[in-house]
């Protein structure tokens, strides 16, 4: 068997996979705090709840009303989403246009608040939440044995994150989005209601997380605290593909989580720091990230 | 002789009680607080319910002992060792807390335990796994009361290699705890013909194992062992029956399970793995009559952590109503002369490096057609006897012990 660095190919090809899959969750977890950040300028420390949250609801909604997988996948977001508007009406409003620092305190303490509340009434251990029928198994592709509900995430992950490139980037909505957050008063005088595009867009954004629950109930330990790992390295991955950049954070999500796949082949200890190590040397040379704009 | 001198000395004692003169208790309070992750990834192992069966012995003790009153305080150690000593620190020096529970994360039990001997205050380790705890870690001020991760491989690893088992692939924790149990499996499996193939150290916490059950799969070991605990295992649980792990013929050997992880996998996907544990509630009348009262506590079934905090506190209470003392020295000593015998094990016996021995069980998950409701969960295959599960005093390197 050919060998690159002592590795068996076959079993790095394996890795490469495995690192697009993971990378296609953290293509949609900074996928929408760019969103978040780009457009209304709020450090969104909720987001890791939120992605909790959109995995609780999936959970809770099969046991308590039989919510099947597929209804769950348009529902929680849905849900978190109304959540999302509610918490910018009540509150995110009332700190707009104030240093950064106030919503990044605000948004972690409502992410605090979720969590103590959601670890007091179901512990930690995590729900248990089934395989949908249709995805159990797998196919062996020669060199691993790929999962179909891997394979599913994959798929639909890069859907919805062009599908949002798409709608901000070249639809008259999109236009409107960027336009309003560049100058209100403008939009506003065309008779564009501004906040309520603003509600929305928070909405959106944290819905795009709770999605990512979503897929991550069947495959992951669903408890309070899986938020509050993965915020940090979504963070990172943001820092990375340059904050605010849509694109730029959908790219750097699937980079780095091939990156952070082949670490774990190579040296495994090492793999929840290297994002930060690769965040280190791309602030030192391009301090807008890979993907944003020199400001 | 000495059984007339025992009746003797506790007449005089209770003579003394009867008048109000209780010196040897300090402030008239026995003081014992509650050391635990409240909040985190080890809080259904222990937790706000391990302070419940804290509660309900002192409750069936009579909430008082020798006419002192039992008072409780606790806190959440958050599994840092430094909340955890400037926590405990203000407990013994401003506090005047007698007795330290709970003790979670093995790195908070070794720091809390240097802190106790040098204000020489008493402390019970129930959650902790590490088997340094009462080795190079040991101090005359603490006992390590459940199990640890000596006869964990003990249990286990060798079932496991006895059933053919010989190559053996090893998921570490990165940590104290993940390279203890990593250097007790490998033990056990080399002393009984098998060979470690590979190890592979695995940050804690990780929250997606699919690339290191890869690496697992590929390195076509007979036995894929998990040293590491809570959420890293139940997460690497899954993604192995997810991946295909066990149909390709290897057989997946989790070290540590507690109740609570078990019942989070459920028994479709937990079912047939072996483990190795120090009490479980559906056992005997015993166990399940003082189960049943913990459920209608808490609502959940007890793990061995909240059984083992319940045994110790009654065992240390039972100690002071005896000794009519609160001094730790006093104190551990007659914990150490008596042997315990109650809900959770019969002839306990704590030793001179603070290990209490005991009994431990070789467990299988049951399968779902076995399983007839949401805690009935295990069955126990074989009883290891105390003298072989744990680590035999003549290896200990703990100095407390006299060879």
């Amino acid at each position: 068997m050919s060998m690159i660095f002592g590795v068996p190919l076959a079993v790095l090809s394996g890795q490469l996979l495995i690192g697009v899959i993971n990378g296609a969750f953290y293509a949609l977890l900074s996928l929408g705090l760019a969103v978040i950040f780009g457009l209304l300028k709020i450090i969104n420390f909720a987001h890791g709840a939120m992605y909790m949250l959109g995995a609780m609801v999936t959970v809770i909604m099969f046991d308590v009303m039989g919510v099947n997988y597929w209804v769950a996948l348009f529902m929680a977001p849905l849900l978190v989403g109304v959540v999302g508007v509610l918490i910018e009406y009540f509150l995110l409003r009332r700190i707009a246009g104030q240093d950064h620092i106030y919503s990044l305190l605000l948004t972690f303490g409502i992410a605090l608040l979720m969590q103590g509340v959601l670890t007091n009434i179901y512990g930690v251990s995590g729900l248990r939440y089934s395989m949908p029928d249709l995805f159990k198994g797998g196919i062996n592709l020669g060199f691993m044995f790929l999962p179909y509900y891997r394979a599913w995430v994959i798929g639909i992950a890069l859907v919805v994150c062009f599908g949002t490139w798409f709608m901000i980037e070249k639809t008259k909505l999109g236009a409107y989005l960027r336009a309003g957050t560049e100058d209100a008063q403008l939009m506003q005088g065309f008779g564009i209601n501004v906040p309520l595009l603003v509600s929305l867009t928070y909405g959106f954004g944290v819905a795009l997380a709770a999605f990512a629950g979503v897929l991550a109930a069947p495959i992951y330990s669903v408890t309070p605290v899986m938020g509050s790992h993965i915020l940090i390295t979504v963070f990172a991955v943001v820092v990375i593909g340059g904050m605010g950049s849509i694109g730029g954070a959908i790219i750097t999500g699937i980079l780095m989580g091939v990156v952070e796949g082949l670490t774990k082949t190579f040296y495994p200890p090492a793999s929840s720091a290297v994002i930060f190590l690769v965040m280190v040397v791309v602030l030192m040379f391009r301090p807008a990230g890979l993907f944003g704009k020199e400001a | 002789m000495t059984m007339m001198k025992k009746l003797l000395t506790s007449a005089v004692a209770s003579a003394m009680m009867a008048t109000g003169a209780q010196a040897a208790i300090s402030n008239d309070t026995v003081k014992i607080a509650y050391l635990a992750d409240m909040s985190g990834t080890y809080r259904d192992l222990a937790g706000p319910n391990g302070l419940k069966a804290m509660e309900m012995a002192i409750a069936d003790f009579g909430g008082e002992v020798n006419g002192a009153k039992i008072e409780v305080v606790s806190a959440d150690d958050r599994n840092s060792a430094d909340v955890a000593s400037s926590t405990v620190r203000r407990w013994v020096e401003n506090e005047d807390v007698d007795l330290v529970a709970g003790l979670v994360a093995s790195s908070v039990s070794i720091a809390v335990s240097d802190i106790l001997e040098e204000n020489d205050r008493l402390g019970i380790v129930s959650g902790s796994a590490a088997s340094s705890i009462t080795n190079e870690h040991c101090t005359p001020n603490h006992i390590h009361y459940v199990y640890d991760t000596y006869p964990l491989a003990n249990g286990t690893a060798s079932a496991v290699v006895k059933e053919g088992g010989k190559t053996w692939y090893v998921l570490t924790a990165d940590y104290a705890f993940g390279h203890a149990l990593e250097g007790d499996v490998t033990r056990v499996v080399e002393a009984n013909g098998g060979e470690i193939i590979g190890t592979l150290r695995h940050p804690f916490p990780t929250p997606d194992f699919s690339s290191f059950i890869l690496q697992a799969q590929a390195s076509g070991a007979d036995v894929v062992a998990l040293a590491n605990a809570g959420a890293d295992t139940t997460n690497a649980i899954n993604t192995a029956s997810e991946f295909g792990l066990t149909q390709s013929g290897q057989t997946l050997a989790a070290l540590l399970l507690f109740l609570n992880d078990v019942k989070a996998l459920g028994v479709e996907a937990a079912q047939g793995i072996q483990l190795t544990t120090g009490w479980y509630w559906d056992m005997n009348d015993e166990t399940r009559a003082w189960s049943d009262r913990f459920m209608e506590e808490t609502g959940a079934r007890p793990t061995m952590i909240h059984a083992g905090v319940y045994s110790s506190t009654m065992q240390y209470l039972k100690a002071v109503e005896a000794t009519g003392s609160d001094d730790a020295q006093t104190v551990r000593k007659q914990m150490m002369d008596t042997p315990i015998n109650d809900m959770f094990t019969k002839n306990g016996v704590i030793r001179e490096d603070g290990r209490m021995v005991h009994d431990m069980y070789l467990a299988e998950v049951k399968t779902p057609a076995e399983s007839k409701n949401e805690w009935d969960l295990y069955k126990i295959l074989r009883t290891i006897p105390a003298e072989e599960a744990y680590r035999p005093l003549s290896e200990s390197k703990c100095p407390l012990v006299n060879k």
